[in-house]
C-alpha cells in the first residue's frame, strides 16, 4: 500500500509541472507583458522605481524559460504568486479565502452527488423498466441537458418572483463580514444548498446512469444466482455482493467528476454571486490581471489533481486488485 | 472427395433453402443498423427534432420574422403576443398591438394588450431585406405582419426591443454549427491520436494516454476562460467564432480518442487486419481503409453524443461574456442578457434561449443514445 501511494504521488509530479506550464502560458498569452498594460492603465500612480523593481522581480527582460522558473520557484519556495494589479495587493493575500470556499462547495457537492445518485442508481437497476426507473432516467436526461448556470437562473427567478428574496450569495448581509460563529455557520448552510443543487444536478444524473449500468452488469452474473439459491435474502444478497462490486467504478468516478464540479462551481459562482473563485477569476481575466488569473487556474487544477490522488488511494484501499497490480 | 457430391444440391433443394433465408441474414451492416435504430422510437423522434433544429439554423434568415439585430426602443421588453386566427367570426390571422402605461411613481413602463389594435399577419410576407446565406438578396419571411412597421413579437422583445424569436432562430445557426465544427475538429484529432495510440501501443500509447489524462484532470471552464480571454477584442466576429470552436475542441477530443483507441486495440489482432498487414499494406492504409470503416458506426454515435457538450461549452463561455460577442447571435450570447435578475423578473422570456439549449442537447443525447445502441447490430440486448 505504501509503495502504491509513493508511486502514485511520484506520477503526480509531471502532471503538476504540466499544469504550471499551462497556467504560465495563460499568463503570457495576452499581447504585451502585464507591465505595459499596467503602466498604461495607471498612469503616474506607480513610480518608475516601482516598475523597475517589478520588472526585475518577475524578470520580464529574461528569456521565457527563466521567467517561468522565477514565477514557479517563487510560488513553490516562497508562496509568492505575484502581484494583482487590479487589487493592488499580492495575489497570495487574495486567493486562499476564495479557494477555501470553492473547495468546501466542491467537496460538499461531491458528497451530495454520491448520496443522491447511489440509492437512486441501485433502485433503477433493481427495478429495471419500472415506473421509477423511467422517471429517474427522464429526470436524469433533463438534468444532463440543462447547463448549470441556467438552473441557477431559474432558481433565482423563482426565488425572486415567488418568495420575494434574492437567493444569491453565501451569507445573509448581517453575517457577511461577521466573524465565524455557529450562527454564521447555520446561515452558510441555509444558503449553501442552492449552489450545491445547481452544481450537482448534472453529475448526479450522470452517476445514476453509471451506478445503474454497473449494477445491471453484475445482477445477472452466476454468483448472484448462487447467493440467492443458498437462501440469502434479496436485500442481503444485493448489499453483500453485487453492490460492493458495482461500487468501485462508482468511487473511481471522482477522477472526472471533481474537475467538472470545480468547473461548475466557477460558472455557478458567477451567476449566484458567490464569494468563491468564480467571480474573481472572471474579473481578473476581463481586466487582464494575469497573475491573479494564472494563480487561480494553477491552484484550481492542482486541487483537482490532489483530489483525484486522494480518490485513487481510497480506491486502492478498497480494492486490493489495484494495490497489487 | 467422394463426399463432395453429397453437398451438391439440386436446384429444387436450393430453392427451398432460399425461402428460409431471412432478410436479416443477408442485409449489410448499415441496413441492420437502420432497422435497429428504427425500433428505438424515442431516438427516431429525437432525430427528427435534431433535423428540425438544423433546418431552422440553415434557413434562419427566411424563418425569422425580423432582422435579429433590428432594435426598436419603443418596444423594450415588450411581452409575447398571442396569435388569433379569427376576428369577429371572420378568418383574419392577427396579433394585438401594445399600449404603454407609465407608472407615475416608479416611471416603469408596462405593456398592456391593445384590444382595439389589430395587426394582420400572414405567411410569406415582405419584411426586412436580407441576404440568404450572405448571398441571395430577398425580403420574404415565412411569417410576419402584413405591414412591416407593425410590432410583431411572438416571443417578446429584449432590452433593445429586438425580436426574441428571430434571435433564437439565428442563435440556432451559430450554436448548432459550433457543435458540428467543433466535433469535426475533435473527430480528426481523436481518430489520428487515438488510432496511433491504439495501433502502435508501447511508449507512444503511454505518452498519448498521459496527455489525455492530463487534459481530463484539469477543470475545463477555468482553463477555457483563461484561453478565451486571450482572444483579442479587435478580432473579426468570424475569427472569434473559429477561435472559440478550436478552443472547445482542443479539450473535447480526448473522449473520442479514447473510444477510437479502445476499438483499435480490440480489433488489431483480428484476422482481417493481420491479413492486410501480411499483404504488405502500409500502416496508415490499414488504419484508414480497414480499421476506421469497421468502427465508423460506433464513432459516429459517439460523435453525436459529443455535440451537446460542445454546445453547452460554447453557451457557458458566451454566457460569461468571454466567448462569442455581439453582434454574433448565439444562444449563449442571448442568455447573457438574462444574467441580470431584475431583467429576468420583468421579462422572463429572456430565458427562452435556455429552453432552446435544453431542447437541442436533450434531443441530441437521445439521438446519440439510439445510434450507439444501433451501432453494434450483432449484439443481443
Amino acid at each position: 500500500m505504501h509503495i502504491y501511494i509513493f508511486k502514485r504521488v511520484l506520477m503526480m509530479i509531471p502532471t503538476l509541472i504540466l499544469i504550471s506550464i499551462v497556467a504560465f502560458l495563460v499568463i503570457q498569452l495576452p499581447p504585451g507583458d502585464f507591465l505595459t498594460a499596467l503602466t498604461a492603465g495607471m498612469e503616474g500612480r506607480m513610480t518608475p522605481e516601482e516598475i523597475a523593481y517589478l520588472r526585475e522581480r518577475y524578470g520580464l527582460n529574461d528569456p521565457m524559460w527563466l521567467q517561468y522558473w522565477k514565477w514557479i520557484s517563487g510560488i513553490v519556495f516562497e508562496g509568492d504568486f505575484g502581484y494583482s494589479f487590479q487589487w493592488r495587493r499580492p495575489v497570495s493575500e487574495l486567493i486562499w479565502s476564495h479557494l477555501g470556499l470553492t473547495v468546501l462547495i466542491s467537496f460538499v457537492t461531491l458528497l451530495f452527488v454520491w448520496a443522491v445518485s447511489f440509492p437512486i442508481g441501485v433502485l433503477s437497476a433493481v427495478r429495471q423498466y419500472s415506473f421509477s426507473d423511467y422517471f429517474f432516467t427522464f429526470i436524469g436526461f433533463i438534468g444532463l441537458a440543462t447547463p448549470n448556470f441556467l438552473l441557477a437562473l431559474v432558481l433565482m427567478y423563482v426565488g425572486f418572483k415567488y418568495f420575494g428574496q434574492s437567493v444569491g450569495g453565501l451569507f445573509s448581509p448581517e453575517y457577511q463580514n461577521a466573524p465565524w460563529s455557529w450562527a454564521k455557520l447555520g446561515d452558510l448552510m441555509a444558503h449553501l444548498w442552492i449552489p450545491i443543487i445547481v452544481i450537482g444536478t448534472a453529475k448526479t444524473a450522470e452517476l445514476i446512469r453509471v451506478m445503474r449500468a454497473n449494477l445491471l452488469d453484475e445482477l445477472h452474473k452466476p454468483y448472484v444466482a448462487t447467493a440467492r439459491s443458498k437462501g440469502l435474502g434479496e436485500m442481503r444478497t444485493l448489499i453483500k455482493y453485487p453492490i460492493r462490486i458495482a461500487l468501485n467504478p462508482f468511487i473511481s468516478t471522482i477522477g472526472w467528476v471533481l474537475p467538472s464540479l470545480v468547473s461548475g462551481a466557477v460558472i455557478t459562482a458567477v451567476v449566484l454571486n458567490l464569494p468563491t473563485t468564480g467571480p474573481l477569476l472572471l474579473g481578473a481575466l476581463r481586466s487582464q490581471d494575469m497573475y491573479l488569473a494564472g494563480s487561480f487556474i494553477l491552484m484550481l487544477s492542482t486541487l483537482t489533481v490532489v483530489g483525484t490522488l486522494i480518490s485513487d488511494i481510497l480506491l486502492a484501499w478498497l480494492d486490493p486488485r489495484i494495490r497489487y497490480q | 472427395m467422394a463426399d463432395a457430391s453429397a453437398y451438391v444440391k439440386t436446384n429444387a433443394e436450393i430453392q427451398v433453402y432460399d425461402d428460409d433465408v431471412r432478410a436479416e441474414d443477408v442485409a449489410g451492416q448499415w441496413q441492420l443498423m437502420w432497422w435497429r435504430f428504427k425500433r428505438h422510437k424515442v431516438a427516431v423522434i429525437a432525430g427528427i427534432c435534431v433535423l428540425f433544429i438544423y433546418l431552422v439554423g440553415i434557413f434562419a434568415e427566411f424563418l425569422s420574422p425580423m432582422d435579429p439585430n433590428d432594435h426598436h426602443t419603443r418596444y423594450t421588453y415588450a411581452p409575447p403576443q398571442n396569435v388569433d386566427l379569427f376576428h369577429d367570426g371572420q378568418w383574419l390571422p392577427h396579433v394585438k398591438g401594445y399600449q404603454v402605461e407609465i407608472d407615475q411613481f416608479t416611471l416603469r413602463r408596462t405593456f398592456v394588450t391593445d384590444e382595439e389594435k389589430i395587426i394582420p399577419i400572414g405567411l410569406f410576407v415582405k419584411g426586412d431585406e436580407y441576404k440568404m446565406w450572405g448571398l441571395i438578396p430577398w425580403d420574404r419571411h415565412l411569417i410576419g405582419p402584413l405591414n412591416p412597421r407593425d410590432p410583431f413579437y411572438l416571443w417578446g422583445a429584449d432590452r433593445l426591443g429586438r425580436d426574441m424569436l428571430s434571435r433564437v432562430i439565428h442563435g440556432a445557426r451559430v450554436s448548432m454549427s459550433i457543435g458540428l465544427v467543433g466535433v469535426a475538429i475533435s473527430l480528426v484529432l481523436g481518430i489520428i491520436l487515438g488510432g496511433i495510440s491504439g495501433y502502435f501501443g508501447g511508449w507512444i500509447d503511454n505518452a498519448i494516454q498521459r496527455i489525455i489524462e492530463f487534459l481530463k484532470s484539469i477543470p475545463t471552464i477555468p482553463l477555457w476562460m483563461g484561453l478565451a480571454a486571450a482572444i483579442p477584442l479587435t478580432w473579426e466576429p468570424l475569427y472569434v467564432y473559429f477561435a472559440i470552436t478550436v478552443l472547445i475542441s482542443l479539450i473535447g477530443w480526448t473522449g473520442l480518442a479514447r473510444e477510437v483507441r479502445g476499438k483499435v486495440i480490440s480489433m488489431k489482432g483480428d484476422d482481417f487486419v493481420i491479413a492486410a498487414r501480411l499483404d504488405g499494406l502500409r500502416t496508415n492504409k490499414i488504419i484508414t481503409r480497414h480499421l476506421v470503416p469497421s468502427f465508423l458506426s460506433h464513432i459516429i454515435a459517439q460523435t453525436t453524443l459529443a455535440i451537446p457538450d460542445m454546445i453547452l461549452s460554447e453557451t457557458a463561455l458566451s454566457f460569461l461574456g468571454i466567448g462569442l460577442q455581439p453582434p454574433i447571435v448565439s444562444w449563449g450570447v442571448l442568455l447573457k442578457e438574462a444574467q441580470n435578475i431584475n431583467a429576468v423578473a420583468t421579462a422572463p422570456w429572456l430565458m427562452i434561449p435556455g429552453l432552446a439549449v435544453v431542447f437541442a442537447v436533450l434531443t441530441l443525447n437521445f439521438l446519440g443514445d439510439g445510434m450507439r445502441d444501433a451501432a453494434d447490430p450483432y449484439s443481443h440486448h
